[in-house]
This record gives C-alpha cells, sequence and structure tokens, in this order.
C-alpha cells in the first residue's frame, strides 16, 4: 500500500526540503496515515493541526479529490495507491 | 517583497524593532537617531505582534512572535540581528490538551527581571499567560490565571480576546500585573500563584454596571520601574492612574481631545512623564484628523500636545496599542508606528518629530532598545547597564532549531 503526502510549499523546510512523503506502511484512514507523517517530521504537526488536534482553520485536507471534511475527518478510510494533499485554504483579501 | 539589507548596531546604538501585518522590519541608528540603517522584511508576509529585545545576561537576543495565516505562531528568535532566526521544530508556546484551547495569537513578548536572566514570560490569545524559566526553550501555562473564576465571562475585543500587558515588579518578585481586553487588570502578590482583579474606578461603558469588578476593555497599562506602584491606563474609553499598585483608580483625562485611545508609555527616566496618541471614539482616527502626541510631565494632572513634524490635516491615522515605545536614552527617543505603515520618532522626548520610515504595511508592533554596554546618560553622571557587550561566538545559527 502507497500513500503519498503532497506537503505545501511553505511547510517543505521541515519536511527535509520535500513536496512529496511516500508511506509505504499500511494504514486504514487519512489519520492514521498523518500520525505517520508526524512521527517522520514533527515540523509538521503543528503546522497543520492545533494542540487540540483540529485541522487548522486555513489549512484543507484531500484524500484523492475529496477534501476530509466531508468523508468522516481524519477517521476517512484510505484505498490503496492515493495521494493525501495537504493544502492552504483560499482564504485571503483581509489584510 | 525581498528581504534587503542587514542591521549590526554597535553598543550604544539604538534598536528598533517594527511588527507589521506582513512582517518585520528592524532599524539601527548611533545615539543622534538622525539616520536609520534598515533590513526586512523577516517572516515574510506573517503577521507579528510582538517583539521584544533581551540584553541580560550577555544575550542580544530579539524574540518575535511570526504568526502565518495558514501554519500557526511560534515565538522564534534571533541573536544576530536578524542575519539568522531560530524557528523551533514544534510549536512552543501551546496550550495543555486538558484546557481544549487553541493558540491564536502572541501578544505579548516580555523578558524577566534583570537577576533572573532564565525567564521570560508572554501573554496571548486567548488570553492567558505563559512563562519560561529556561530562557525561551520551553513554555508553561500560568495555572493561576488560566484556573481564575473570572476566565470563562472575559469576553474578546475587536483585536480579540487577548492577553496584551505584562508589567513585573522590579524588585519584587512575587507581584506583577496583567492586563486583558476584555477583562481589566489583575495583579498577583505570590509570584502567579493567584490573581485578582484590581479594577476599582475604571470604567466600563458598554455594560450596564459601568465599574463592575472586571470585564473593562484596558488597551494598555504602563509603569515607570523607579515608582512602580504607581499605574497609569489607557482604557477602551477613559484615562486612569492608581497610586497604590492598582488597588483604586482615578480619571486623569484632562485636556486630551479624546479618552479613547490604544497605547500609553512611560519615559525612560521622568517618572511623571508619559505618552499618549488620543484616538476619536468613533472613527478610531487622530481627532480632527491631527496626528498629536499627547504627553504628561506630572503624572496625569495635564495633558500637552506635541505637534512639531507631525501632519495636522488629513492625518487619518491609527496607533495600536503595542505601536509605541521609548528607547533609554536621555534624552529619549520616543517612537511610534501607524496603521497606514508610517514611523515617527523623536530623538527629544517629544518635543520634536521625524517621519523614518513610510510605506510599510500596517504597523501592529513597534519596540526600542539601546544594544549593549554603558550608556551615559545626560542628566546624570551614573552610568545605566542596559545589558551586554556584543558577542564574540560565531553568529551562524541553524535557521530552523531541530534539524
Amino acid at each position: 500500500m502507497s500513500i503519498v503526502c503532497i506537503i505545501p510549499g511553505p511547510l517543505k523546510a521541515f519536511a527535509d526540503g520535500k513536496s512529496d512523503v511516500v508511506l509505504n506502511v499500511p494504514v486504514h484512514t487519512v489519520g492514521e496515515a498523518l500520525n505517520i507523517l508526524w512521527e517522520r517530521y514533527p515540523g509538521l504537526k503543528d503546522r497543520v493541526i492545533t494542540e487540540q488536534g483540529k485541522v487548522r482553520e486555513h489549512i484543507n485536507i484531500f484524500a484523492g479529490d475529496e477534501n476530509i471534511k466531508y468523508t468522516g475527518g481524519f477517521n476517512t478510510p484510505l484505498k490503496s495507491e492515493i495521494e493525501i494533499y495537504i493544502i492552504p485554504a483560499v482564504s485571503g483579501g483581509i489584510n | 517583497m525581498q528581504t534587503s539589507g542587514q542591521i549590526s548596531p554597535r553598543t550604544g546604538n539604538v534598536l528598533l524593532m517594527i511588527g507589521t501585518m506582513k512582517g518585520v522590519f528592524l532599524l539601527s541608528s548611533n545615539s543622534t537617531r538622525s539616520r536609520w540603517k534598515v533590513s526586512g522584511p523577516h517572516f515574510t508576509g506573517q503577521v507579528v505582534y510582538a517583539l521584544a529585545y533581551d540584553g541580560r545576561a550577555g544575550k542580544q537576543r530579539i524574540w518575535a512572535s511570526p504568526q502565518s495565516w495558514f501554519y500557526g505562531t511560534v515565538l522564534a528568535h534571533s541573536d544576530d540581528f536578524g542575519s539568522n532566526w531560530s524557528v523551533p521544530e514544534t510549536a512552543n508556546v501551546k496550550f495543555p490538551e486538558d484546557t481544549g484551547l487553541s493558540l491564536k495569537q502572541i501578544w505579548q513578548i516580555e523578558p524577566g527581571r534583570d537577576d533572573e536572566p532564565d525567564v521570560l514570560y508572554c501573554g496571548v490569545e486567548p488570553a492567558s499567560l505563559f512563562k519560561s524559566t529556561d530562557a525561551g526553550e520551553t513554555w508553561s501555562l500560568v495555572r493561576g490565571l488560566h484556573d481564575h473564576p473570572h476566565r470563562p465571562r472575559w469576553e474578546p475585543g475587536g483585536g480579540g480576546l487577548c492577553l496584551h500587558t505584562i508589567l513585573l515588579h522590579p524588585t519584587d518578585r512575587n507581584k506583577m500585573y496583567v492586563a486583558i481586553s476584555t477583562g481589566g487588570v489583575y495583579k498577583t502578590d505570590d509570584g502567579g500563584s493567584t490573581w485578582r482583579a484590581v479594577n476599582k474606578g475604571v470604567s466600563a461603558e458598554f455594560l450596564p454596571d459601568k465599574y463592575p469588578e472586571f470585564g473593562q476593555c484596558v488597551h494598555k497599562v504602563a509603569m515607570h520601574t523607579s515608582q512602580p506602584d504607581r499605574l497609569f491606563l489607557q482604557n477602551h474609553g477613559g484615562l486612569f492612574r492608581s497610586f497604590n499598585g492598582g488597588e483604586s483608580w482615578e480619571s486623569m483625562a484632562n485636556g486630551v481631545p479624546s479618552d479613547f485611545g490604544f497605547p500609553i508609555v512611560s519615559h525612560p527616566h521622568e517618572p511623571d512623564t508619559f505618552y499618549i496618541v488620543p484616538l476619536d471614539y468613533e472613527m478610531r482616527c487622530v481627532p480632527e484628523a491631527k496626528l498629536r502626541v499627547y504627553r504628561t510631565q506630572d503624572a496625569g494632572k495635564t495633558w500637552k500636545p506635541l505637534t512639531r513634524g507631525l501632519p495636522q490635516k488629513r492625518a487619518y491615522e491609527t496607533i495600536l496599542r503595542d505601536s509605541m515605545t521609548a528607547d533609554q536614552l536621555d534624552p529619549a527617543g520616543i517612537y511610534f508606528g501607524t496603521r497606514s505603515g508610517k514611523i515617527y520618532g523623536s530623538a527629544n522626548n517629544g518635543n520634536s518629530w521625524k517621519l523614518i520610515l513610510d510605506d510599510l504595511p500596517p504597523v501592529t508592533c513597534v519596540k526600542a532598545a539601546v544594544v549593549g554596554g554603558e550608556i551615559q546618560t545626560k542628566k546624570s553622571t551614573s552610568k545605566k547597564k542596559t545589558g551586554t557587550k556584543r558577542a564574540t561566538k560565531k553568529p551562524a545559527r541553524a535557521t530552523r532549531k531541530g534539524k
């Protein structure tokens, strides 16, 4: 099972410069995959989720084409060979 | 916007640190304060509400609180005036899980007393106080304040529910004050274990009870370290002073065009001298579009406008709570920044002003420090120690800690 996590540009510095991280381990949910990502690159975790474990307000996480907000959050089940995207939200214009 | 320039202030030079909605700018000048070198922006595109200079125990460290719109906020520091920044791998200021809270913004960074050089405090949103006892490596929530029974009834002001003022009694380690918008002023007499509201006489015009125990929208509080039981407060409507360590307050809005405003700043050497910038209550700009700093030299009995060098027409300027500061020289340098991106400075106690820098992003914070060494004051032959000699170690640092 190969899960690929896509890292946004500003956070590549916290993933050894990588824009994508391949997880070749068996996982069943988005949450399990992200926990492995956080273990490997701790600097990513605090920048993507809050200390209460919620996805930051202006970040979206997609499993394939689906925003996990609408598919069960961290419990979203994963199929094999899928990409998990961490993407800054479209949220500008006020400052 | 590209990063440009570096500054290398020498001992006795003035360091001016400017936080904006889009990053940090660092300026330095010699003691004449007539020409400034500029570097920045640092933390491009990030909001910085809090900056501090820590010159204790041989350090020459700048602290900053860059906040990414997307990725949260951390406390970063530089030991070489911004050439390199040490950004923590993982967030260094976090709420414990049991609080159910998440950090939104760091509003204030306050180095501890001179004789406790590893102690720092920071005030955050949602309103809480954090303390470090290892020079900023790790931070802990001050539970005594967090667990205060008033906390669930504090309400956010327009800027958010923030703890924006931290005042340390200079000699009594047990005593300190914080101010919260909106919550009011809180005081501890036991080093932070317990806190009590000290707002008697401070108004809250937006509540049915105009003088409640707490809930005031205090914008900023200032203290002169030589008279630490005297506090001076710019309220959301009202100017107040206390001569008994906050136990009671009285109005000092004598002769100002508006009692609304954000900053209040102490003169570094004159304990009766303070500076404010009144704002029109409705428009939140300087009244009559005249940019006037008001100064009292008699502890609030009278206030007089300072206008020389400041625009007196069509100046629709707003100055936020941490956007005004003073350096430690004599005569004192007074500085402020505007929401329209201008930095004004005075090298003569506010008697006259010059535009130092223009066209910055909206200014959120202005802090000043004199770098290292000893400073000869004009009025005294005594020398004032302000911090440190320049470091002799190699300045090169990793830009990111933990790797």
